[in-house]
């Protein structure tokens, strides 16, 4: 390999400028905690209320988006019909729109009086604001594209004869998916999964609009940090490194897939 | 059980249509340029395609006859495929690579690897790789493996999609020996690709030519060499081959014309071999009818002699001695007098 | 190198330059103040040609926050009075606040009452879904104040963060009854007002802020406010008047 030149001084400045931006925040997290009384700020009920119920429903927003992101990012990279394009659009929108757009736009769908919340709400005696369950789905909704984009970049990248081979020897479409697609895109599953559960473990808006926020109920880790900021900001200080630590032990697990030739 | 295809599809800039039949115990090579739909033949084959229109039967059993049509998906056709990159299960060790058409016809998992062992000894791979992961074998341990996978799903038809390619030269011709004998053990039809001639001729029984989408010659090696029906098989068999008018005894090709032995007449083929053709330095006095004046363009030596390419107006290859080269001063640019007698030259009808 | 400077320079000044027009004054407002303040506004500017103010209404907490860490606001006008003592604590206020105006409790429900909420216990009813602000805002405060001394114990769904949030939900059909203020009526919307023994009376105040870039647009706009014909304005909306 030649020997990298040293940046012009300018561009270096200015990158520094950029790597400050994204450190100093951190710092004054770090500067401002309450570390003598971070164990007992932790510890206190409402932090546990809202650690135990983010990660129940990270937990299972991540799992809603297996169980239903995984057809449909095998629909989106394998699929012929036109609509995929349009499809793979909608998709992406969480990850663009405003949280809360989504929250309002999960209202008018899933809510009360919502598009199919009204049916469902005459069917089943409830709806989804205000739950636990409203928790999940609005942090399925904006965590799901990472997972359904992540993955269907992942089948994309493997060669379609591996299945074929499969199938020429006598596996049915099942099987081929179970033992042999899914082994082998198992690193980008395993990726997406976890980013769409760290994407679920940070959402603040859509939840705060749809789900509400009620501790114990749907007032997630985020939600209690907004909840504490003017009241108790040493507790929102304190959840928010809870929230940082998570978030970098994540990034540092995945450094392999998120990083690749820069994790050296 | 005998394979008999009547094929036609279009994918993309493809247009196929063959029609070919392959005996059980019978191994037809596919030759062609790329793009003949060779490989796209042998897809429709496994089902990893569907044909526009016609048949593809195996014994009594029809496998594929168009849309609306019976189709049998790949997973029951009971077609063994070995691709030219293996393409092993990565995340399977190389016994289960094996052993995964046996389990996926529900043998059991402890019986479904005795018989993988079984494959895997009866190709030759060392029993230290036998938990082996694809990505620690070489080609030529990948490919037994591959060949392995495939004969162990017990299929009635095998299929072989440039099998050779991914292995080095140097293994390649232990391996083609031992390719030939494993293909000789499967009592089926057999059909694979080949880009490679050598390949073809020391595996298969009989080739079949693919040009653009058509089926153009098919035969023994012997019969190609001895007539081949296009350009592409020439070159592929090292013959030359000229297209031209016959009229009775002539043939016109481009500008020039040659006097032949047989009488025929419209588009002819006249093939020949390069050693038919003779090199002089001065016009040639005797017997020969077609002689005439060529540049040389390029001078090959072989172990024994050399390949003379000649240009102008009759554009073909001559073999002549290395003592000929020295003689002549052939090198390239060199103006000499190529002559071909009549009785040489073999005329076949378009 | 040169060119890379002015882009930065602009960058900054982009970022950091007047989004508003000289002398016009940045009022932070409680949420249920934003209506009668946008009114107050334009009023103003008119009144007081070449001033203007730009209100912005949130949260409470939310403006307290704002305020602890910095914000160049000109103007505090707060749904309770512990919220203005915190930024008067904080030293941000330049002067003392004075009250400006009164609200009361009042019950959110759709239009035309279909629930039949008449007062206070139906709080407490099991099949209706009931939305309070969270105790860090004002009127989450005063309504817990307003449950606890009428012995009603209610549920809330959720704690709302701002007492427009609570609006919005009922507007969506997605709670039965929203504990809000009167001022919060909406012709699309139903309105149960409270009698006067289990209502609370929430006290509105205002004072110029420190470290503002208008402070005397402010002042006048806080006279307004306090005026004849501010007081007018806020009636329109329902607001009481100042004790």
């Amino acid at each position: 390999m030649t020997p990298r030149r040293p940046l012009p001084a300018a561009l270096a400045a200015a990158a520094l400028v950029a790597a400050l931006l994204f450190a100093l925040p951190l710092a004054g997290l770090v500067a401002r905690a309450p570390w003598p009384r971070l164990g007992a700020e932790l510890a206190r009920a409402e932090v546990r209320d809202a650690l135990l119920l983010s990660l129940r429903c990270s937990l299972g927003a991540a799992l809603l988006s297996l169980v239903l992101g995984l057809p449909l990012a095998l629909w989106l990279a394998e699929g012929t019909s036109r609509l995929r394009a349009l499809v793979r659009v909608l998709v992406t929108l969480p990850m663009v729109l405003p949280p809360v757009v989504g929250g309002v736009a999960l209202l008018l769908a899933f809510g009360r009086q919502g598009l199919v919340g009204a049916p469902l709400a005459h069917a089943f005696g409830g709806a989804l604001p205000f739950t636990t369950a409203g928790v999940v789905v609005a942090e399925a909704y904006v965590a799901m594209p990472f997972f359904v984009l992540t993955l269907e970049a992942g089948l994309r990248a493997l060669d379609p004869r591996y299945a074929q081979a499969a199938a020429s020897l006598g596996a049915r479409p099942w099987r081929v998916l179970r033992t042999v697609t899914l082994p082998l895109v198992a690193p980008s599953l395993v990726a997406g999964l976890v980013a769409a559960w760290a994407r679920a473990l940070g959402e603040f808006g859509a939840t705060i609009t749809f789900a509400g926020s009620l501790r114990g109920e749907t007032r997630t880790l985020p939600l209690a940090v907004y909840a504490a900021l003017e009241t108790s900001p040493d507790a929102a200080i304190a959840l928010s490194l809870v929230l940082v630590a998570v978030a970098a032990l994540v990034l540092f697990l995945l450094r392999r897939q998120w990083f690749p030739g820069g994790a050296r | 059980m005998r394979l008999g295809a009547d094929l036609a599809l279009t994918r993309g800039a493809l247009d196929l249509e063959a029609c070919f039949e392959v005996a059980a115990g019978e191994t037809v090579a596919l030759v062609g340029p790329n793009g003949a739909g060779k490989t796209t033949c042998l897809w429709a084959l496994a089902g990893l395609l569907r044909v526009d229109r016609g048949r593809i039967a195996l014994g009594e059993r029809v496998l594929d006859s168009g849309p609306g049509g019976a189709f049998v998906p790949p997973e029951a056709r009971g077609v063994g495929l070995v691709f030219q990159d293996h393409l092993l299960f990565a995340h399977l060790d190389a016994r289960d690579n094996v052993a995964y058409g046996p389990r996926s016809r529900g043998v059991a998992r402890r019986e479904a690897r005795a018989r993988a062992t079984q494959w895997l000894a009866r190709v030759g791979l060392d029993a230290s790789l036998h938990a082996a992961r694809p990505a620690q074998l070489s080609g030529g341990q990948a490919q037994r493996v591959a060949l392995a996978r495939a004969l162990a799903a017990e299929p009635a038809l095998l299929l072989l999609d440039e099998p050779l390619a991914a292995v080095d030269a140097s293994a390649r011709l232990a391996l083609r020996r031992e390719l030939r004998a494993h293909l000789a053990t499967f009592a089926g039809p057999r059909v694979l690709v080949a880009h490679d001639l050598t390949d073809a001729l020391a595996l298969a029984d009989r080739l079949l030519v693919l040009e653009g989408g058509r089926l153009v010659q098919s035969g023994t090696a012997r019969e190609l060499v001895g007539k081949p029906r296009s350009r592409y098989v020439a070159d592929l068999v090292g013959v030359n081959c000229l297209e031209g008018r016959a009229h009775d005894h002539h043939v016109q090709v481009g500008a020039a014309e040659l006097t032949v032995a047989t009488g025929l007449a419209g588009d002819v083929l006249i093939t020949f071999h390069p050693r038919a053709v003779s090199l002089y330095s001065a016009r040639p006095s005797g017997s020969p009818r077609n002689v005439w004046r060529a540049p040389v363009v390029a001078v090959e030596p072989l172990v024994d002699r050399a390949r003379v390419e000649l240009g102008g107006a009759l554009p073909l290859v001559a073999e002549v001695t290395p003592a000929s080269v020295a003689e002549l001063r052939l090198a390239p640019g060199v103006e000499v007098w190529a002559a071909v007698k009549a009785t040489e030259l073999v005329v076949s009808e378009r | 190198m040169r060119r890379l400077a002015t882009l930065l320079c602009a960058t900054l000044f982009v970022g950091c330059g007047p989004s508003r027009p000289p002398r016009a004054a940045l009022v932070f407002a409680s949420a249920s103040l934003g209506d009668a303040f946008e009114e107050l506004a334009a009023e103003f500017a008119r009144a007081h040609p070449g001033e203007r103010v730009e209100v912005h209404a949130a949260g409470t907490p939310q403006l307290v926050l704002q305020l602890r860490e910095g914000a160049r606001a000109d103007l505090f006008a707060s749904a309770d009075e512990a919220s203005m003592e915190r930024v008067v604590a904080l030293g941000r206020a330049a002067e003392a606040p004075r009250a400006f105006a009164t609200n009361r409790l009042a019950l959110l429900v759709a239009a035309g009452n279909p629930e039949h909420v008449r007062g206070l216990s139906d709080l407490a009813r099991a099949d209706l879904r009931v939305l309070l602000c969270g105790p860090e805002v004002p009127a989450g405060r005063y309504a817990r104040a307003a449950l606890a001394r009428a012995d009603v114990v209610a549920r809330s769904a959720s704690d709302e963060p701002s007492v427009r949030a609570v609006v919005s939900k009922v507007a969506l059909g997605e709670a039965d009854v929203g504990v809000a203020y009167v001022t919060d009526a909406r012709p699309e919307l139903g309105l149960v007002e409270l009698g006067a023994a289990e209502n609370v009376v929430a006290r509105y105040t205002l004072a110029v802020l420190d470290g503002g870039d208008a402070p005397a647009t402010a002042a006048d706009f806080r006279d307004f406010v306090v005026s004849e014909r501010g007081r007018e304005v806020l009636a329109r909306h329902r607001f009481g008047g100042a004790p």
